[in-house]
């Protein structure tokens, strides 16, 4: 067993726990976005950013790759923390607007704007589908080609692979195509649609079980009262 | 495509560490691009998957997979170059080839690409074409280069260039001259050699450029295995002192003068040699160039 202290906090985890499974243990919530229960840490959008060690040796690393250490000290909200997972998320939102993931991190970390070049890209690299591909459903038809400014997700020579089974598993676990925000206003950058939309749940009574991706839903709240 | 190409290039290389870059690297030499059937057999063959081999593919930016023209002109935008007007000289280039970079002239004999630093950053607009580095390159200089490269750069000539020179070595055992005078390599006499391997014999034959690594051989030895080496007139073997730099296999001995020892590595396909020059005085270097 190996102790280690987040925010304050002692607790006691196995070895080879990761810094995100303890925090997540404890119950301080840190957001993830390239991170997915069953498929190996890959670290690609460093949203899990969190502060280890002290003093002017204190560095930011991510959560989700780094293992537990004997007497570390960890923060995971930390001013440091908050000022990079800010300018992640503005990063973000410069590659990838449409995504309502991306959208509600903006929100709820309070993102009033981005101030890089906009641009509408539908992949922001995370890698989720390709470790779904080749971990869970053993295909391997998609992976990562190119590099740099170039580098993307795809099959070989873009032709369709003759080892999918069309499963659909890359689409269902991608942070950037699956929900899609659908706001008028596409040369901003922070949708904030749904906070600004009287939802029509509210007005009729036929939606009220339909699906609803609002989380947490002001109608919901409103009509509970 | 050449199956058995592919799969000769795949069996020599399947057990090295990193086996998937020489491969794909030694199809690249052979085909001047990697073909999509040459990816899809190595996967088969190295039982990867394609998806794999594609990633290391792509993500070098030596391997390419169209094909490729016969010379193939790199112009360096790197920082150095760049500020000395490289991007000139990439356009003057484009525009005399009638191509972007990236892509190949449509009779397939020019590739043009740009790079990012060529390691001459002093030399200053670098340009490398098949091998020749150009520096200072100006746009005036540009139609030059390119006829240059059409006609073929000449291999550099021994009797105008210094560092190459030749050499006349004996056998230490039986010192016999090892020189044949009957069969020329690079237009000088070769460096006669009994190899065996695994049972199959074969004679090599060495140019005896000093700088040259032209060879010859009418044994079918695989490449990358260690080879015995002989003396052809008393058919012992050559000893060995040294251990081949490049390689770690063990090297073959050969007089060459008095003062010096000529090595070579036994592993047939790398080029390690060396010149051993014991008391490096001038009547030893004079002897030894012959
Ligand atoms: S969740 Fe840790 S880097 Fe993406
Ligand atoms: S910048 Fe051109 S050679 Fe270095």
């Amino acid at each position: 067993m190996i102790t280690l202290t987040i925010n304050g906090l002692e607790v006691s985890v196995e070895e080879g726990t990761t810094i995100l499974e303890a925090a997540e243990f404890l119950g301080f919530p840190i957001p993830t976005l390239c991170h997915m229960e069953g498929l190996t840490p890959y670290g690609a959008c460093r949203l899990c950013v969190v502060e280890i060690g002290e003093g002017p040796g204190a560095k930011l690393v991510s959560s989700c790759t780094y293992r537990a250490e004997q007497g570390l000290k960890v923060r995971t909200s930390s001013a440091r923390v908050m000022k990079a997972r800010a300018m992640i998320i503005e990063l973000l939102l410069a590659s990838c607007p449409q995504s309502k993931i991306i959208q509600d991190l903006a929100s709820k970390y309070e993102i009033r704007q981005q101030r890089f070049r906009q641009e509408y890209e539908d992949c922001i690299l995370c890698g989720r589908c390709v470790r779904m591909c080749e971990e869970q459903m053993m295909a391997k038809a998609i992976g990562f080609r190119g590099r740099g400014q170039n580098r993307s997700i795809g099959t070989p020579f873009d032709i369709p692979s003759d080892v999918c089974r069309q499963c659909g598993g890359c689409i269902y676990v991608c942070p950037a195509c699956t929900l899609r925000c659908t706001y008028t206003e596409p040369e901003k950058a922070i949708c904030g649609g749904c906070a600004n939309i009287s939802p029509p749940c509210i007005q009729k009574d036929s939606f009220n079980d339909l699906m609803c991706y609002m989380d947490p839903c002001v109608a919901c709240e409103i009509k509970k009262q | 495509m050449d199956e058995q190409i592919i799969e000769k290039v795949v069996i020599e290389h399947r057990d090295s560490l990193g086996g998937i870059l020489s491969i794909l690297t030694e199809i690249q030499s052979k085909f001047g691009y990697l073909p999509q059937d040459a990816l899809r057999q190595v996967a088969k063959k190295t039982d990867s998957s394609l998806t794999d081999i594609y990633a290391v593919a792509t993500f070098y930016k030596a391997f390419s997979l169209k094909p490729r023209g016969k010379h193939l002109v790199s112009v360096c935008l790197g920082t150095a170059c760049h500020v000395r007007g490289a991007p000139k000289i990439a356009d003057e280039f484009s525009r005399q080839l009638g191509i972007k970079s990236g892509e190949t002239t449509r009779d397939k004999e020019f590739s043009f690409e740009t790079v990012n630093c060529l390691g001459a950053c002093a030399l200053g607009p670098t340009v490398v074409v098949d091998n020749h580095y150009f520096s200072h390159v100006t746009t005036a200089k540009v139609q030059h280069i390119i006829e240059q490269a059409r006609k073929g750069f000449q291999q550099s000539d021994p009797r105008t260039d210094h560092r190459i020179f030749k050499i006349q070595v004996n056998c230490p055992v039986c010192n016999h001259t090892l020189m044949d005078n009957e069969h020329e390599i690079d237009g000088a006499a070769s460096i006669k050699l009994a190899a065996s391997s695994s049972g199959k014999k074969g004679t090599i034959r060495l140019s005896s450029l000093y700088g040259s690594s032209s060879t010859d051989s009418d044994g079918d030895f695989p490449k990358g295995n260690v080879i015995s080496i002989f003396c052809p007139y008393c058919r012992e073997e050559l000893p060995s002192e040294l251990i081949c730099p490049e390689c770690g296999a063990n090297m073959a001995m050969m007089t060459a003068g008095k003062y010096a020892t000529f090595h070579i590595c036994s592993r047939y396909g790398c080029l390690g040699h060396m010149l051993d020059i014991t008391s490096q005085t001038q009547d030893s270097l004079k002897e030894m160039k012959g």
